[in-house]
């Protein structure tokens, strides 16, 4: 089969955009790809979208033909994915496979979601749309709740510290800090995440990714056509897997079966090991979840996340720099979006020209999306050469 | 959870939701909870029967939330916990009562509750919590 | 054909206020109150319950004493003035809960706080006529009081299940009502509070009902105050039912063990009912019990109970009465309203 490469990639600031709607969103991300990649939208066959929720958050459905008529691309085929916070993950992951299979040549593939129109009350509703609405959601669980269960959990068996939760924050705000798409570009401290208000304990306000606006996108080519494109980023790897919609229902609540086996086949696509990958993406809705990502991702043993990034083993000039962009919890989690941003900010970094943000001489980088409390995962490994 | 709920989705569930009765497959003894209508094991060699649960059981985690989705704003702080039922599988339920007092590994029985109410003019809907066994 | 109780349970929420917590807040003498009401604390209800909850915890205790099939009842009325629904049954919610027949008679009942002993003489009907093997009988309430109201310092939270049938632990000797158009206490439908006549509750509304209708049943039966060991009377305040006591010529010891009304305030259709699990909970085989309810409107139903060998057997199987009085959490005035939902979100 043939290999893809990422030529274009741009996301939108990040944030409470009170005068933009979906719409707009997802037309400004795709247009910043298509400018970065220097095509214009007729050359486009087709396009991809992640969404998880505009039916709730907006009342709008059927937003990928609303994309492609927004953004003049019509009559391309027009599909939107749905893996709650995971879709767009899995945008790219369908965009992937169109070119691989040969179906298309040229794809974008994006992601967008616009929260803010709703209360936080409806909006925490809405997110729980992606546990089980029978069984979890209506006696009363957030999804803070559900990681704040995996946390509780973590902290028992393995000893996980508040503080060492804490200081996954401290080093996304840090990294987020120099990043002007951030929703929330400043430092906090261990200090200000332990006196923040308790949301589902023990995770706190800062514990949480905020509420976000915000959408972005790619394009994909196959590889005859990304040699006469500049630094082509290569999909090295895509592995998706799942694992049951209730957390309830598993095993293990510290580990993400999901996370292992989407790992186990982007690792093995890739022919690479958790220690050749230079920059990681994880999905850092709440602190306790890149801990235990780091963990199921093989960059330590299970139970030593905590200590891990204690020994800031995560911080940009460490052993392995996670979210140096500012992760979820500081540039912002427009749930739709965040897999495509993730990716492309593995893309930025792997291109060698992030400006302030630039990890030098990354090579490899790895990007981790999750949907729900771990009912879907993805993981892609994008690499410079392969 | 929708502010109004469905009428009919609450109507099927009931057996389940207001006295624990879920399912067994008689071809491997796995019981389920939430009641499952096909054996993920045995698959089309299962055979499914209803089964009750004591509603006895233990906490395999539990949380506080402080900041309610709709409909539960009313009771915060409430206790949602992962219950480890005795005779197998896990459930998601409030723990009624002192929130500092439940602990992982701490006993539960169920008690039949009011669960949430869509508004002054919808339905009520009542299910099962746990309470913790002194 | 001996026909009587063949199993009962209570349920009382943990939750209590005490009479100088509402007093502070209103500037009211406590001590004073306190005596003119005999009354310390009231229950309170946790924000999730409610009388359909409340009774299918009752009804739970009951059929674990009465240790029969649950598909065996034929009918199921519960008596409260505080059923969740206004229109939609609590019944179904109760009968659902507890896996009952379908083939099922229910239907809520509404009389002031005699609604539940109304519930329990359908149901001693319906088996003596042999149209069902045992019925279900509940009284229940989370009792309304109008913030700053007397009523406030004694609308409490609570109920009893009696499951009727043959092979009693308490044989139902004989039943007697009263019956007038005495408007001493009421509430408008879709209102949230009832009104009262105050002083007028006293004695053209409970005194009166309360002594006809056990000097009916007394009559009826032939039975003198000598005859019975305990008696129970529908208990808005300590007060009342310790005078109603008095002028029916009983020794108030025999009023004592039901007057749970001093540390769990009055819990309207499950006030009486209440009482008499209490009196079960400690009775002995032979002992005679008398039971009056009142409600408001007005009227009130007398029972005569003769407890027999089982209640041995069945007292022990399910928690007290006492057992759910003393588990309590005393809350203030704060989480009260925010309990009862006199907080508007």
């Amino acid at each position: 089969m043939r290999r893809v490469a990422v030529i274009g990639a741009g996301y939108t600031k990040f944030g409470e955009h009170w005068n933009k709607s979906l719409r707009q969103l997802s037309t400004e991300a795709g247009a910043l790809a298509l400018e970065d990649a220097k095509l214009e939208g007729k050359d486009i066959q087709a396009l991809y979208i992640g969404n998880m929720s505009s039916g709730h958050f907006i009342g709008q459905e059927h937003v990928a033909a609303l994309a492609a008529d927004q953004s003049g691309l019509t009559p391309i085929p027009a599909t939107r994915v749905e893996a709650a916070c995971a879709s767009s993950a899995l945008a790219f992951r369908q965009a992937v496979l169109s070119i691989m299979s040969g179906k298309h040549d040229i794809v974008i593939a994006a992601g967008a979601e616009k929260m803010t129109d709703i209360t936080g009350a409806s909006a925490l509703s809405t997110l729980m749309g992606a546990g089980d609405q029978e069984w979890e959601s209506s006696i009363g669980l957030t999804f803070a709740g559900l990681y704040a269960l995996m946390a509780q959990r973590h902290m028992k068996d393995y000893g996980t510290t508040r503080e060492q939760m804490a200081m996954v924050s401290v080093n996304n705000h840090k990294n987020g800090s120099l990043n002007p798409l951030a929703q929330h570009p400043f430092e906090i401290t261990v200090e200000k995440v332990l006196n923040s208000s308790l949301i589902a304990d023990p995770l706190r306000l800062l514990d949480c990714s905020p509420i976000t606006d915000g959408a972005a996108a790619v394009v994909l080519v196959s590889e005859e056509l990304a040699k006469r494109f500049e630094n082509p980023i290569w999909v090295l790897g895509s592995g998706q897997a799942s694992d049951t919609l209730a957390l309830h229902n598993r095993n293990s609540m510290t580990e993400m079966l999901s996370t292992k086996v989407a790992a186990k086949i982007a690792y093995g696509e890739a022919k690479l090991k958790p220690e050749n990958i230079d920059v990681v993406e994880v999905h850092d809705c709440f602190s306790i979840n890149e801990i235990i990502a780091i963990e199921d991702l093989g960059f330590c043993e299970k139970g030593q996340g905590g200590k891990f990034v204690e020994d800031n083993k995560i911080a940009r000039d460490g052993e392995r720099p996670v979210n140096t962009t500012g992760g979820l919890k500081s540039i912002g989690h427009p749930v739709g979006a965040t897999g495509i941003r993730q990716i492309i900010d593995i893309v930025k970094q792997l291109r060698g020209t992030y400006g302030s943000l630039q990890i030098n001489g990354a090579k490899t980088g790895l990007a981790l999306n999750i949907g729900g409390s771990g009912a879907t995962a993805a993981v892609h490994i994008l690499g410079r050469e392969y | 959870m929708p502010y109004k709920s469905s009428v009919p989705l609450f109507w099927r569930l009931k057996d389940a939701k207001y006295s624990l009765v879920g399912t067994k497959c008689i071809t491997c003894n796995q019981v389920f909870f939430p009641p499952a209508d096909f054996c993920p094991q045995c698959r089309r060699k299962g055979k499914i029967e209803k089964f009750q649960f004591s509603g006895n059981g233990e906490v395999v985690s539990y949380t506080v939330i402080r900041v309610a989705p709709e409909g539960f704003e009313k009771y915060v702080p409430y206790v949602v916990a992962i219950i480890q039922l005795d005779e197998g599988t896990r459930i998601s339920g409030q723990i009624i009562g002192d929130i500092n007092k439940v602990e992982i590994e701490k006993r539960v029985k169920s008690v039949f509750r009011r669960i949430t109410e869509d508004n002054d003019q919808g339905l009520i809907h009542y299910g099962i919590k746990f309470e913790i066994v002194d | 054909m001996v026909i009587g109780i063949v199993g009962y349970g209570a349920y009382v929420p943990k939750y209590r206020i005490t009479i100088d917590e509402i007093a502070k807040v209103w500037g009211q003498d406590a001590q004073a109150l306190r005596k003119g009401l005999l009354v310390e604390e009231k229950s309170v209800p946790a924000m999730d319950e409610d009388t359909i909850t409340i009774s299918v915890e009752a009804a739970r205790n009951a059929l674990l004493r009465a240790g029969i099939d649950p598909i065996k009842i034929g009918a199921l009325y519960i008596g409260s003035e505080s059923h969740p629904y206004a229109v939609k049954s609590s019944g179904t919610i109760v009968a659902q809960a507890l896996g009952l027949s379908t083939n099922l008679m229910v239907a809520d009942f509404e009389f002031a706080c005699k609604a539940g002993t109304a519930a329990m003489q359908c149901c001693y009907g319906l088996v003596k006529a042999g149209e069902i093997e045992y019925g279900l009988a509940i009284g229940a309430d989370t009792s309304q009081g109008r913030p700053g109201d007397a009523l406030e310092y004694t609308a409490g939270a609570g109920g009893a299940a009696y499951i009727i049938g043959k092979d009693p632990l308490a044989e139902l000797e004989g039943t007697f009502s009263y019956t007038t158009d005495t408007t001493d206490f009421w509430r408008r439908d879709g209102e949230k509070y009832p009104s009262h006549g105050a002083r007028f509750s006293g004695h053209p509304g409970y005194f009166t009902h309360v002594l006809s209708a056990s000097k009916g049943l007394m009559k009826k039966l032939s039975l003198k105050v000598e005859d019975f060991d305990y008696v129970v009377l529908h208990m808005p305040n300590g007060k009342f039912p310790t005078n109603a006591c008095k002028l029916l010529g009983f020794p108030l010891e025999k009023l004592e063990t039901s007057l749970v009304v001093k540390r769990m305030g009055n819990c309207y259709s499950g006030s009486s009912p209440v009482g008499l699990s209490a009196v079960l909970d400690v009775a002995k085989p032979g002992n005679r019990i008398l039971m009056t309810s009142y409600g408001s409107g007005a009227g009130s139903d007398s029972f005569s109970f003769l407890v027999t060998d089982k209640i041995l057997e069945r007292q022990n199987k399910a928690p007290t009465t006492e057992n759910y009085i003393s588990k309590k959490e005393n809350i203030d005035y704060g989480n009260y309203v925010k309990f009862r939902g006199k907080l508007k979100l």
